[in-house]
């Protein structure tokens, strides 16, 4: 498997990353020689074997249905660039 | 029955310029979880609240914060499984799903894709042309985005994060519905199924029940046709509004020569039409795949069996005893469990008492009135005891089912022991056949071309009933006023 340039731009803007035109071949090649070298795994045999999930033989967690957090909206607001109100405060978004 | 190879109703059909058209719909309802805390995060889930208050920094996705999932989560999902019939996956998978909004801080919504934790079920669906079985496809768990608001600031959108992480269920029917009708149906009858469960309190004005309709239509017997989903409808009206007007925007595209664009629509209620969200369709890559911080869900059998041993009675099972054990109508037991405490009310009254007549009092009378007033049961100012107390008085031959209207309006609008109202007003009805007969003679003797007409054409004898009633104050027993005119008059 490997990617053209057009992937490139296209994985880059789902990101949300500027890539500039001249960094796309670059780049081209940075992903191509990662996605050769995670294909070398297709070549063990792994058939018959579950997918492992865990380094620790563990299931999910689960905890109570209890309210332990929260009620602090200065914290949570604490690194917005903007805010109002109580509020973060974007860039007018309408789809 | 396989809904797929359902044959088209002619009466569901909609009229085209080319012929008949038929519609086909599938629903996909996010259903918020009735839980106290957030699907992976300790803050709480009440509405309202300050902006921002109940948001923890894992809903803020603050770098380093991991999910921990809430057990009382998983288990309303199994027990809406159970409620849906449908099959539970003892092991499911959360997904992240990726996108990017100002609203979803993490940039991607934690749900579950190819692995959920409901699987294939079925809802029993009444309509006026008889039952209907609707599919369901999956039930999955999955986080709730935040809220923007856009039209506060000239230039900026304002985003509180309370909602940003509660759980949510999104159900998703097979296409197997026909109509708007049917639509709504199915979304009232889910949302009576969640209610009874208690896994969701389908409040839709609060957004606790929201639908994405798929809509495509087809020449009847051709194969499905391309869909267009339209997103967020929140009100059951609004579905079928929604369908409507999608369905015959399709058709004047097809007729047209046109083709249909698969594509994401939003429903304008105020303009009475669909108009495309998005342009570009590669917002719809998502790029799914595991989430690293969760393993996957799992949980035995006995787990199931334990949730399944406290399911209440469902809507279904409680009509079929209402109309097995009370002998109540298909649809008077339908009323009458659209509701859960509706349907509690209604056994108090019966309890003891004629089981018929406790429902023809409850759906005639108090449901009329509470509608009138645009209250329901749980604001009813009359109750259960009450309405018994009306039904006992009727039964035991104290007041007449007219005066019983009167009492119960009474009882109504100024409360009080209907005993003790029917005493204190004078409103027992005259069983005295004396006291009826007077009256029955003053009548008669008082009118004799009617009575005349009477003993020619016997229909006249409402005439004098109605009058002896005037005369009586409308207390005297209809039974006896009948039986004494007819003797009477000879007929």
């Amino acid at each position: 498997m490997s990617v053209d340039q057009a992937t490139v731009r296209r994985v880059a803007h789902l990101a949300r990353i500027a890539v500039t035109e001249d960094e796309v071949a670059h780049l081209q090649g940075e992903l191509n020689a990662i996605l050769a070298f995670v294909e070398q795994l297709g070549e063990v045999d792994t058939d018959g074997v579950e997918p492992m999930t865990s380094v620790i033989p563990m299931t999910l967690p689960l905890r109570a249905d209890v309210v332990s957090d929260g009620f602090y909206p200065e914290r949570v607001l604490a690194n917005a660039p903007a805010a109002e109100d109580g509020f973060f405060a974007v860039p007018k978004v309408v789809e | 029955m396989n809904m797929h190879s359902r044959p088209a109703d002619p009466k569901k059909l909609i009229k085209g310029a080319t012929g008949d058209w038929e519609v086909v719909i599938g629903m996909e309802i996010h259903a918020q979880v009735t839980s106290n805390s957030k699907l992976f995060s300790g803050s709480s889930t009440e509405f309202g609240g300050e902006p921002n208050s109940h948001v923890s920094l894992v809903d803020a996705a603050m770098p380093g914060m991991l999910p921990v999932i809430n057990a009382e989560c998983v288990k309303q999902a199994v027990r809406t499984g159970l409620g849906l019939k449908a099959q539970i996956n003892n092991r499911s998978v959360f997904d992240r799903k990726n996108y990017f909004y100002p609203d979803l801080p993490q940039g991607y919504q934690i749900s579950q894709y190819k692995s959920p934790i409901v699987g294939e079920g079925v809802v029993l669906v009444d309509t006026a042309d008889g039952q209907i079985e609707v599919g369901i496809e999956r039930l999955h768990l999955e986080q709730d985005a935040g809220k923007s608001i856009h039209d506060q600031h000239p230039t900026l959108s304002l985003v509180d994060l309370n909602r940003s992480g509660v759980a949510l269920m999104e159900i998703v029917s097979k296409p197997d519905l026909r109509s708007s009708e049917e639509a709504k149906a199915y979304v009232t009858k889910l949302r009576t199924i969640l209610r009874y469960l208690g896994t969701c309190d389908g409040d839709m004005e609060k957004g606790s029940l929201r639908a994405d309709v798929n809509v495509s239509v087809r020449k009847p017997g051709d194969d499905f046709g391309t869909r267009c989903e339209i997103k967020n409808v929140n009100s059951i009206r609004f579905i079928g509004q929604a369908i409507e007007t999608e369905a015959r925007r399709q058709i004047g595209i097809l007729e047209d020569g046109g083709r249909i664009d698969q594509e994401t629509r939003l429903f304008d209620p105020n303009r009475g039409e669909t108009r495309s969200m998005r342009s570009k369709e590669e917002a719809h890559d998502y790029r799914y795949f595991p989430d690293p911080d969760l393993l996957p869900l799992e949980f035995d059998d006995a787990f199931v069996a334990e949730l399944k041993a406290h399911l209440p009675e469902l809507p279904d099972e409680k009509k079929a005893r209402f109309v097995a054990d009370y002998g109540l109508s298909a649809y008077d037991a339908d009323v009458l469990v659209a509701e859960k405490e509706t349907a509690a009310y209604y056994e108090e009254v019966a309890k003891g008492r004629d089981a018929k007549a406790a429902a023809n009092f409850v759906i005639n009378e108090l449901f009329g009135r509470l509608n009138k007033e645009g209250k329901d049961i749980g604001s009813s100012p009359v109750s259960a005891a009450q309405i018994g107390a009306i039904v006992d008085l009727i039964a035991d031959g104290t007041i007449s089912g007219k005066i019983a209207k009167d009492l119960f309006e009474i009882v109504f609008t100024e409360g009080g022991d209907p005993r003790v109202l029917v005493e204190e007003r004078g409103m027992r009805q005259v069983t005295d056949t004396g006291a009826i007969e007077a009256a029955v003679d003053a009548i008669i003797a008082a009118n004799p071309d009617k009575v005349a007409q009477v003993q020619a054409k016997p229909t006249m004898l409402g005439w004098f009933v109605g009058q002896v009633m005037k005369q009586t104050g409308g207390k005297a027993n209809p039974q006896a006023v009948n039986d004494l005119l007819k003797g009477k008059l000879g007929i």
